[in-house]
């Protein structure tokens, strides 16, 4: 065998190399040196995500196993800002007395999970896939129930991985069927197997997409989210809502472009019905909520919703729109959960009540939480207007203009929701608002970043320019 | 008698529907988490089987390896989370699970 075909997969090892070297300087570093944690950890991570962006030409390796176009550098980069972004947040929990010596943990667990996402979506193989899902998911369970004492993280940890264990039994047992009628699990010999309209074609390809609703939280699929949500860490739950979101939308489009282009028309259906129940029931339910977090789990599922509106064209326009949108996302919802952990870490408060006032004692977080708020609900000129129009725009290309109508009819109400906590920020008063305080370093870093990206993502076209020249599909 | 292919893919059928409802009616997550095996090794089963009746090739026993390495490892994480929610709670049912529900 040629063992230098490993050397092809350059952006695994690469993060392989920090995972080591983060868990090294784990078991090393004294507990004052380990101060110093975060510093290495976004140190390395910058080193890696330069790397990972060193142009390269498309291959794949292993027989057809492992993939790797440049656009999938670019989804790996844009999956390493959000890691960083939410390393940077997590900061300041990390310090705390109690989570002070499990941080390495943090870290690693993280980079493990992000070391399956990049196998999930560089797969050309179904076994490669299936490994690389459960690395993202087995991990994160382990996350969600972090803050071992308090007794919600540990009930969502049992929810997250209860549910997370169902659904990839659903996937395999769907995968098997596709094995079955195809005898083969390579992506290329599915599609060029005789593999169009039979019973056991659309059941594997049911029970395959139901499994991927399930990690992506679409409805009716999506029950196990909101407790989830809620009961992990704060920088938990912001990982969890962004990153592994959009690395699995990523991969569920290269598998559905890739694997299943016979079952186009029963694909398209299927993701038809479950975008327009995502959006509208998620969009409905958040309205009602009171907690915070619970409040950004149905606002996260409406906007899973809207990344799979990219997917259903599965044209190389959606594709880029997908790519622009979880970008977009990534800085917008980091952003508003960056203000939340910092808030929480501060004092405490979660609910949407504790935020009355919240202008007068802490201007400047106001501000970015409202310019985040505005770039979710797709308020010109923020990037959220620019990535909701190309995404539009891929939909309406493939005639899908219902579709595409009651997705924007649940634009203004999900505007209305977002409206409502700025509405309680600058207007509603409030005899005990939260204190005035001063964040740390590390949060105001991070929170730049997401102001830089929520303005500039949407002005520089360049960016969207270069994804748009990687793209690919049916 | 020769046993066919179908034979097998019945049993892992009805696995899977047992491991289904068991999911969705039992109330204590260690029930649940061995109806999820149930369904889990019912694809398992059907990988082998495949493999063994229709095709030359040993893609399906591999895939069938390397999901009960993948279901040990879930197992695994799965059983410490309950282990901690009973030294919490002194409990492992779900009813003592809905602190959260709205």
């Amino acid at each position: 065998m040629d063992y230098s075909q490993f050397l092809n997969m350059k952006e695994e090892l690469s993060l392989m190399v920090v995972i080591a070297i983060v868990l090294l300087y784990d078991i090393i570093a004294g507990d004052k040196r380990k101060q110093t944690m975060t510093p290495v950890v976004i140190a390395l991570m910058v080193f890696h995500t330069a790397f990972t962006l060193v142009p390269s030409q498309a291959y794949s390796i292993f027989g057809g196993m492992y993939t790797h176009t440049p656009m999938m550098s670019i989804v790996k980069a844009i999956l390493n800002l959000g890691v960083i972004i939410v390393f940077l947040q997590a900061d300041i929990w990390l310090r705390r007395e109690d989570t002070k010596i499990r941080a390495g943990e943090f870290y690693e667990l993280i980079l493990c999970t992000l070391l399956g996402m990049y196998m999930m979506i560089g797969a050309g193989h179904f076994l490669m896939f299936y490994i690389g899902l459960e690395t993202a998911s087995i991990p994160m369970a382990a996350l969600v129930a972090f803050d071992k004492y308090r007794h919600h993280s540990a009930e969502a940890g049992a929810k997250y991985i209860l549910t997370a264990m169902f659904s990839s039994a659903l996937l395999i047992f769907g995968l098997s069927l596709v094995y079955g009628s195809c005898g083969s699990l390579y992506f290329d010999d599915v599609t060029y197997t005789v593999f169009s309209g039979g019973p056991m074609a659309i059941c594997a390809l049911v029970l395959f997409i139901s499994g991927m609703g399930f990690k992506l939280s679409l409805v009716p699929f999506h029950l196990w989210t909101a407790d989830v949500y809620q009961g992990a860490p704060t920088n938990v739950t912001s990982y969890l809502s962004v990153i592994s979101k959009g690395a699995a939308a990523f991969a569920f489009m290269t598998i559905l472009v890739k694997a299943f282009p016979e079952l186009v028309d029963q694909w398209q259906t299927a993701l038809y019905i479950l975008i327009v129940l995502s959006i509208t029931i998620a969009n409905l339910f958040a309205i009602r909520q009171q907690d915070l977090k619970r409040f950004m789990a149905f606002s996260s599922i409406s906007q899973a919703g809207y990344i799979m509106l990219g997917v259903i064209g599965g044209n190389a326009l959606g594709m880029t729109s997908l790519v622009y949108y979880v970008l977009v996302y990534i800085v917008a919802n980091l952003a508003i959960f960056g203000v939340i952990n910092i808030v929480e870490q501060r004092s405490g408060k979660l609910e949407f009540s504790d935020y009355n006032g919240f202008y007068q004692t802490n201007p400047k977080l106001t501000f970015i939480i409202t310019l985040a708020l505005f770039s979710l609900g797709g308020i010109p000129p923020f990037a959220g207007f620019f990535s909701k129009f190309f995404i539009f725009a891929s939909a309406v290309e493939q005639g899908y203009v219902w579709l595409v109508f009651i997705a924007l009819l649940n634009t203004i109400i999900a505007l209305y929701y977002y409206l409502r906590l700025v509405k309680a920020m600058y207007i509603l008063p409030n005899e005990t608002p939260i204190a005035t305080f001063r964040s740390d370093a590390c949060t105001r870093v991070s929170l730049a970043i997401c102001l830089i990206g929520i303005i500039g993502f949407g002005l520089v076209s360049a960016i969207y320019d270069c994804i748009n020249a990687y793209s690919y599909g049916l | 008698m020769e046993i066919q292919l179908e034979y097998y893919l019945v049993i892992s059928l009805v696995m899977m529907a047992c491991g289904v409802y068991g999911f969705l009616s039992r109330r204590n997550t260690l029930a649940m988490l061995i109806s999820i095996e149930l369904m889990l090794n019912a694809a398992d089963i059907n990988f082998a089987a495949f493999n063994r009746y229709l095709f030359s090739n040993y893609e399906g026993h591999f895939f069938a390896i390397f999901g009960i390495a993948i279901a040990a490892a879930e197992t695994a994480v799965a059983i410490a989370i309950m282990i901690n929610i009973y030294r919490n709670l002194k409990s492992i049912q779900t009813k003592d699970l809905e602190e959260m529900k709205h």
